[in-house]
């Protein structure tokens, strides 16, 4: 199955969020590079808001990824609860 | 001459402190809450203990019966540090000083109903006398408390009553003029409908077991006040006289769910210690909640008709024991 990646800046805002994708992810390969940080997952990644709100132990916005997101690949399926990347139609 | 560009990738020796590895059980980043919090209380070499206290050491965990192997495990689901917690309170304060403002500037204060009025300055004015007792006991919580975790969101808790006692005066500065404030003052040292309550805070300022001051004061007195002050009082004057109280109480009413939060999430770690610390703790609750109980009765009355007022704190003390069963202290 092909990839999906997502890419954040590396910072003490994206630190959480990496982890809550490593969390909801047990396929995805975290490769942390200088100032970057890329995901890659087998054919699906999701984001769950809940688990970044464990994480930071406050209310959050999923578009808030936006603000330190690089880039990414996959059709994307955007909730209030879930943000996921996948290749299926 | 040709230039490559080329990255060079730089791994740090350590991610994070030793103390705080060996926490997190590998070396990996840690967040600053856990950076800001974990083991940063001293507990070794103190040669000299407190000459006020010569039976503890400056920071002992026999200064509360509760025994916990490990205190920092009382965890601040906020994750408040200093620079989180000022920055939360700082966007609060902007929110509440923007009410103030707006109430101020559209007149919202002199058109109110009057009726409202005195019930609101009767009510809510003595009720910084509370917030300053509460400051005085979270500052005493931090002071004897044992491990950062959580002598850290006690001092938090303490200066956010401060807070709330400043604006509690606003309320009053704004409502009515200066002579309210001494008229609350008086409320609160000869009133009858204050005294119960007095008494209550006044006992709870010279508590020697810390933690027990904690299920006084966070959990109890704040569960039933909170409840009763910032959501059923201000309903019933909003439906008086429209929401102009619930402005100036916006500050409260969103610190006290936050507040629940990391009250109920410490219940629940100390409850799932032992069963030594859950008797304890049920003990202290069950002592402390009847006193809150016939301590907010006379002054509930002050606010809502008698029978409205039972109502009223029927429901807070069940929201509270509700709260308590989901920290597992069901009491």
């Amino acid at each position: 199955m092909p990839n999906v990646f997502i890419a954040f800046q590396r910072n003490e805002e994206t630190r959480p969020i990496v982890e809550a994708i490593v969390a909801d992810n047990p396929a995805a390969v975290v490769n942390e590079q200088p100032a970057m940080v890329k995901i890659d997952a087998p054919g699906r990644l999701v984001i769950r808001r809940t688990t970044i709100e464990d994480e930071i132990g406050r209310d959050f916005d999923l578009q808030e990824l936006q603000i330190n997101l690089i880039t990414l690949t996959g059709h994307i399926d955007e909730t209030e609860d879930e943000f996921v990347l996948s290749w299926n139609p | 001459m040709q230039i490559d560009l080329r990255t060079v990738s730089i791994t740090p020796l350590r991610q994070t402190f030793s103390h705080v590895a060996d926490r997190l059980g590998a070396d990996k980043a840690a967040s600053r809450y856990i950076e800001a919090t974990m083991d940063v209380q001293p507990t070794v070499n103190y040669h000299y203990r407190p000459t006020w206290d010569p039976a503890h050491e400056l920071f002992d965990a026999a200064r509360t019966q509760i025994v916990m192997r490990d205190w920092y495990a009382l965890k601040d689901p906020r994750q408040y540090y200093y620079g989180a917690y000022t920055q939360a309170r700082a966007r609060m304060q902007e929110t509440a000083e923007a009410d103030f403002t707006f109430v101020e500037e559209r007149g919202l204060a002199d058109r109110y109903d009057d009726a409202a009025r005195r019930t609101a300055l009767d009510f809510y004015v003595p009720l910084r006398h509370v917030a300053w007792g509460a400051n005085m006991n979270g500052a005493a919580m931090c002071a004897y408390g044992y491990g950062t975790a959580i002598t850290q969101p006690c001092l938090y808790a303490a200066m956010d009553q401060l807070g709330m006692a400043q604006y509690l005066t606003r309320l009053g500065l704004l409502l009515g003029s200066q002579g309210e404030l001494e008229a609350g003052k008086q409320a609160w040292l000869a009133a009858p409908a204050w005294q119960p309550l007095r008494r209550y805070v006044e006992d709870t300022l010279v508590l020697k077991d810390w933690f027990e001051l904690f299920v006084a004061q966070s959990v109890v007195l704040d569960g039933l006040l909170f409840g009763l002050a910032y959501k059923e009082v201000d309903t019933e004057l909003s439906h008086q006289a429209g929401p102009v109280v619930s402005m100036l109480t916006r500050f409260q009413a969103e610190w006290f769910q936050e507040h629940t939060k990391w009250v109920d999430t410490v219940v629940k770690a100390v409850a799932a210690e032992s069963e030594a610390n859950r008797a304890l703790l049920a003990g202290w609750v069950v002592h402390w909640r009847a006193r809150a109980r016939e301590a907010l009765e006379p002054m509930a009355q002050l606010a809502l008709e008698t029978g409205a007022a039972q109502a009223a704190l029927d429901r807070v003390a069940a929201v509270l024991d509700a709260r308590l069963a989901k920290a597992g202290l069901a009491v």
